[in-house]
């Protein structure tokens, strides 16, 4: 009997024991009088019966069909002389593991009964504290589609179209012109001068920054704004150039 | 809060069994509802009784050591219809287990198998894993194998209020010690 054997089970018993419960209940014999021989013949035809299905016969039957063997050639041993009067019934170990077993088989049916009634019942989880909210998630409730479904809503939320996978990409109606106009009405409202990145509302496109960009680089070159830059690769502040001719067109 | 008017303590235990995630005990009620044990057993005595008079699809129940809010037995099947996925049963090995570790805990391994005649080990691990039973320690022998009890999620599942109403064991009537049992078995040797 290993602590780790194997979980396939053989056909409709627990284990040796149920085995030979069923068959001492089979055979309506009494348990405290088990006719060895019928019971051990039965028992190992069971074990021949898998055998042939191919099914996997656990130890725990073989260890027991050994048990029994010995028991029914012990009891047609002629008698010895007898030197106690309570002489031990060979059986009597076997009885009383079946006697213990059933004892305890006996409550699994209460046990069944309990659990189908628990099943009937169904209870709330906790209410989180506010400041105790974790992302209610079990793992594996969420597939790869619900995070890219949820992405897309979000970028729909912040008027971002995702790249269509569609045939026809539509066209940003963005022009030079119009981002030309952006800057300057902002210059013009921030006379002391505006951050390129005060330019933009909300999440933008890489395409929408370029053209911002080149709007500014447009008013530059015609003399409209002035630009300063602290250091490369930073924010810079445009401003409107007071000798410039505000003109768009 | 202690001169609150009793018929509001049936009503806070409602909300306070409905805020909660595992089963209240009395003592955990009374310090919620600022009031004495026997106001709150008092209280929830009521609850029961208004959600009953009333219809509701809740009851309380008394359920590993407490009381917890619960649907009616009567709406299993909507309840049901709604989860996404219909709760599992235990095989019968692990009922098997279970019952001779409830009612002889504590109780190592070797002890269980000797009982049921099979290997548990990997019972005993799903039984673990599902958190009915628990490692207690170590019996003091030379093997040091470990001890197992059942847990209150034991009580929870099989919706117990706690281990006394396991009903008692029949004891195994003495075996008797001497029978004419060679006299027996030869007779069913000629006969078979």
């Amino acid at each position: 009997m290993t602590a780790a054997s194997p979980t396939f089970q053989l056909p409709a018993f627990e284990g040796p024991l149920d085995l030979l419960l069923h068959l001492i209940r089979e055979n309506q014999v009494d348990i405290y009088d088990i006719p060895i021989a019928l019971i051990t013949q039965q028992y190992l035809d069971y074990l021949e019966s898998w055998q042939a299905r191919d099914l996997a016969i656990a130890g725990e039957y073989i260890v027991m069909a050994a048990t029994l063997l010995e028991l029914k050639s012990r009891m047609l041993l002629p008698s010895p002389p007898r030197e106690a009067e309570d002489e031990e019934d060979p059986r009597a170990e076997l009885v009383q593991r079946l006697l213990e077993y059933q004892r305890y088989a006996g409550s699994v049916e209460t046990l069944r009964q309990w659990e189908e009634y628990r099943r009937g019942l169904f209870f709330r989880g906790a209410t989180e504290n506010p400041d105790d909210y974790v992302l209610p998630m079990a793992p594996g409730s969420l597939r790869g589609s619900d995070l890219v479904a949820a992405l897309r809503r979000l970028m729909e939320g912040a008027g971002i179209e995702e790249a269509a996978v569609s045939a026809i990409v539509p066209r940003r109606r963005v022009s030079l012109q119009m981002a030309m106009v952006t800057v300057l009405r902002a210059v013009r409202r921030n006379p002391e001068g505006v951050r390129f990145s005060a330019l933009f509302d909300g999440p933008v496109s890489i395409s929408e920054v370029v053209l911002m960009f080149l709007a500014v680089l447009e008013l530059l070159r015609r003399g409209t704004v002035q630009v300063r830059q602290r250091q490369p690769l930073s924010d810079f502040r445009l401003r409107l150039d007071p000798a410039g001719e505000p003109s768009v067109n | 809060m202690s001169t609150e008017p009793v018929p509001c303590l049936s009503a806070a235990a409602e909300a306070v069994l409905f805020a909660a995630a595992e089963p209240l005990t009395i003592a955990d009620l009374a310090r919620a509802l600022a009031c004495d044990d026997q106001q709150a057993a008092a209280a929830v005595a009521r609850l029961r009784e208004r959600l009953k008079e009333t219809g509701s699809g809740l009851d309380v129940v008394e359920i590993a050591g407490g009381y917890q809010l619960a649907t009616r037995p009567t709406f299993r099947e909507c309840v049901g219809r709604m989860m996404a996925r219909e709760p599992g049963r235990l095989s019968r090995a692990a009922l098997e287990t279970l019952a001779i570790i409830a009612y002889r805990q504590p109780i190592t391994q070797p002890e269980i198998e000797a009982v049921r005649g099979v290997g548990c080990g990997s019972v005993l691990r799903t039984l673990i894993e599902r958190n009915l039973i628990a490692e207690t320690g170590r019996r003091p022998t030379v093997e040091r194998p470990i001890l197992y009890v059942t847990t209150p999620s034991f009580l929870h599942y099989f919706a117990l209020a706690d281990l006394s109403e396991l009903p008692p064991l029949e004891e195994p009537s003495e075996v008797p010690s001497v029978t004419d049992y060679r006299d027996a078995a030869s007779a069913e040797t000629t006969a078979g």
